[in-house]
């Protein structure tokens, strides 16, 4: 059927409707272009008491927390005033995200694992904010967080003996690298379906709630799947509920190939999507380490003292590809993540430490090669237990495990037909 | 003992449940001050406060969501989605996490919860209030589904679903809320209050999951039902003068295979009634199990009578159910096979 509609000869006639495509930009091969990125100046954003009514916070949307400035410095009201052993933790566990990510990324391409997932250029998200929550707050992550599990002090081995389904696998094979699990520190499990656990973390932040208990939840998105049903969930159960818990949009402005505007990003920022619900929101440099500490103990703080949720946008930028399995260069300029107006954030923070006096250039580099080092020796341990391609794996036996708290006869009956 | 309704025995396993155990939460649309549009929460956010028996925004996907939340923390939600055909925004939740929690943790985490929901036609509730959706989550690994058929059964194997660390999908025969149902919509509707299994404790009691009922004994033929459709298999029986053997299987997953076995073997035949269609609905699981167990033994062919492929239309309604009358013939199709 031919849909095309002729030419109106009436000059009167309404103007033809035209629907809007958001423009894919730049593609490879042409400038990269951050003239949508507002630069605010560090220490200009002004810092609301922590139990201020929520539509206190909203003109935040449309700033963008910052406390170092680009020399280094930190300033103003949301300078969160760590002791330079803090801010060398935060770098170390940044610095080994980067080293851990690099190893694993290689040991994918070796064909030692079937995937992986890399956090480049958003360390600061996940370290900064475990430092900022108590250990024992529940984190409902994505697959990018894995700097909370290294934050909070997780064994490299043990994450790398899931990335590798090898025998001394926790999840026993059955999840693909890096949705990782550990719950001794709270870290929940990963599902991999996008959006799915940021209500499910409204929901656990209810029950902590419900018992009175002291631990808040914090969950984390990406800013594509934002568009997802779960999202607007989560939020409109937090405000009703007024649950504690520390939703974080992590906007690293790609969606696989998609741009933060596919998902909605164009016409409003992502912080902007908790003025509705009536929930508190913070938009903050997602590369400066002690703003995104600053943003998340300040959510935290709220959540604790019952005066509800916080919507988080971490505005950072996806230095690498999505996953092993996409090639950045076939939709993005291959030199954009150099150019992102934001920064690197260890760079920053390790520009930071220099300026106190607290770091140096060549401690710097010493560390980064104690880190890898320290990867190194993890995965030759890891590797003792296994790969993927060259096993040992868990037996076919624990396919059938776990499905159920206790084993049907049906499941028994199909262990028994593989004849295991 | 006093006689129950379906809807009274349910609100009973809940209060109980409320009472013994402080994990237990319900919510869901209208379940709190109101008591639920079939009132089967009436009285109790009144009797247990409104922290434990909540008002729940309309999303049943962040109601399911919220749940696993609340389950992996470690209590024990139940959630009621108003109609079975309402479920669809929440089977994300129930299928991708609900359901595969445990199993992708390796024991880790777990979400013991629980979901009612009314399902089945019966009340004129036209395509959007009459669905039976339950070969949707049987087909789900994770997840139990129980379909009871009068107050005792409902009372106990609620809680036994609450009380499971598994997640379980409760379905509940809305036509059977407030009296048993032989299919003939023209003949006055029958109270609970004479039927003996209007009999209900006050008290905690279970029916385990797994077990199916042998509700009547026969030589003849086994008829595999559950829900509203055990009480029009009773009927079609006794009109028909059919020696049947009816099987209200109760949980659909796991199944008693042993109780189905055991009868098909001794009768030799089989027929399968349920309201949902027919496509790819549990009786066609139920018919590949019964050959696969029972090929020898059968002298006939499995005969299946079900809703239509169709959704369930309004007007239509007692054209569309499988009442009767169509199990009747289906009995002698499964004797003359």
């Amino acid at each position: 059927m031919d849909t095309a509609i002729p030419p109106s000869s009436d000059s009167n006639a309404p103007p033809r409707l035209k629907l809007h495509i958001p423009p894919h930009h730049p593609a490879p091969g042409e400038t990269p272009d951050f003239s949508y990125v507002r630069r605010y100046a560090a220490g200009v954003t002004e810092r609301p008491a922590t139990d201020v009514p929520a539509h206190a916070t909203h003109e935040l949307a449309y700033h963008l927390i910052r406390v170092l400035d680009d020399d280094g410095a930190a300033v103003g009201a949301w300078d969160p005033k760590l002791d330079p052993e803090t801010l060398r933790r935060g770098l170390r566990a940044m610095m080994l995200t980067r080293a851990y990510d690099d190893r694993m990324m290689r040991a994918q391409r070796r064909g030692k694992t079937s995937f992986y997932m890399k956090c480049t250029g958003e360390e600061a998200v996940a370290v900064a904010q475990a430092f900022a929550l108590a250990p024992d707050d529940m984190a409902f992550p994505t697959y990018r967080q894995q700097g909370i599990l290294i934050a909070r002090g997780w064994p490299l081995l043990d994450m790398m003996c899931q990335c590798y389904s090898n025998a001394k696998d926790r999840l026993k094979g059955r999840q693909l690298p890096v949705l990782y699990s550990a719950r001794e520190a709270s870290f929940f499990s990963l599902a991999g379906n996008l959006g799915n656990q940021f209500p499910q973390a409204v929901g656990w932040a209810m029950a902590s709630a419900y018992k009175g208990d002291h631990r808040i939840a914090a969950a984390w998105t990406g800013e594509g799947a934002t568009a997802e049903g779960d999202f607007h969930h989560a939020l409109t159960f937090a405000s009703v509920y007024r649950a504690p818990v520390v939703l974080n949009v992590v906007n690293n402005q790609w969606a696989i190939s998609s741009h933060q505007e596919v998902a909605g990003g164009e016409e409003a920022t992502f912080a902007a999507r908790a003025i509705g619900f009536g929930l508190a929101c913070l938009r903050v440099d997602g590369n400066d380490f002690l703003a995104v500490y600053a943003a998340t103990q300040w959510a935290a703080a709220r959540a604790r003292a019952n005066h509800g949720a916080t919507l988080i946008e971490l505005f950072t930028y996806r230095a690498g590809p999505h996953s092993t399995s996409d090639d950045p260069n076939r939709y993005r300029p291959e030199d954009e993540w150099k150019l992102w107006p934001l920064g690197d954030p260890i760079e920053r923070l390790s520009r930071h430490l220099v300026r106190l006096g607290e770091w140096s250039p060549e401690r710097h580099a010493q560390l980064e090669s104690e880190l890898a080092d320290e990867v190194r020796d993890a995965a030759r341990e890891a590797e003792r237990y296994g790969t993927l391609d060259q096993g040992p794996h868990f037996s076919a036996k624990t396919m059938f495990e776990d499905v159920f708290k206790e084993m049907p006869w049906h499941l028994r009956r199909q262990r028994q037909e593989l004849g295991v | 003992m006093p006689g129950m309704t379906m809807v009274q025995a349910l609100n009973s396993a809940m209060d109980v449940m409320l009472g013994r155990d402080p994990d237990v939460v319900i919510f869901g649309e209208d379940v709190g001050f109101y008591g639920g549009v079939f009132r089967v929460t009436d009285g109790l956010q009144k009797k247990h406060g409104q922290e434990r028996v909540f008002d729940a925004p309309i999303a049943e996907g962040g109601m399911l969501a919220v749940a696993v939340g609340m389950g992996a923390y470690g209590l024990r939600p139940i959630v009621e989605i108003q109609f079975a055909d309402y479920i669809y925004p929440a089977t994300d939740q129930l299928i991708s996490a609900a359901a595969r929690l445990r199993y992708r943790s390796a024991g880790e985490f777990w979400a013991p919860l629980t979901v009612r929901a009314p399902c089945g036609g019966g009340i004129f509730g036209g395509q959007t209030h009459s669905q039976s959706v339950e070969a949707i989550f049987t087909h789900v690994c994770g997840l139990k589904t129980v379909i009871p058929s009068n107050p005792y059964d409902a009372k106990g194997l609620l809680i036994s679903a609450i009380e499971d660390d598994d997640p379980v999908v409760f379905f509940e025969p809305k036509r059977l809320y407030n009296g048993p149902f032989d299919g003939h919509p023209d003949r006055p509707s029958v109270p609970w209050t004479n039927h003996p299994q209007s009999e209900v404790p006050e008290g905690h009691y279970t029916v385990p999951l797994g077990k199916a009922a042998l509700v009547r004994e026969g030589a003849a033929v086994t008829v595999l039902v559950y829900g509203t459709m055990v009480h029009v298999a009773l009927t079609a029986a006794e009109e028909a003068s059919i020696d049947a053997e009816i099987i209200d299987l109760r949980t659909l997953l796991p199944l008693d295979i042993e109780t189905i076995v055991t009868s098909v073997k001794k009768t030799g035949r089989c027929v399968i009634a349920h309201e949902a269609t027919r496509t790819c609905g549990f009786g066609a699981e139920l018919a590949a199990l019964v050959q696969e167990h029972c090929f020898y033994h059968l002298e006939a062919p499995i005969v299946r009578v079900t809703g239509w492929d169709t959704p369930y239309p309004h007007a239509l309604e007692w054209d569309y159910f499988p009442g009767p009358v169509r199990v009747a013939d289906g009995l002698r199709r499964a004797l003359e096979g």
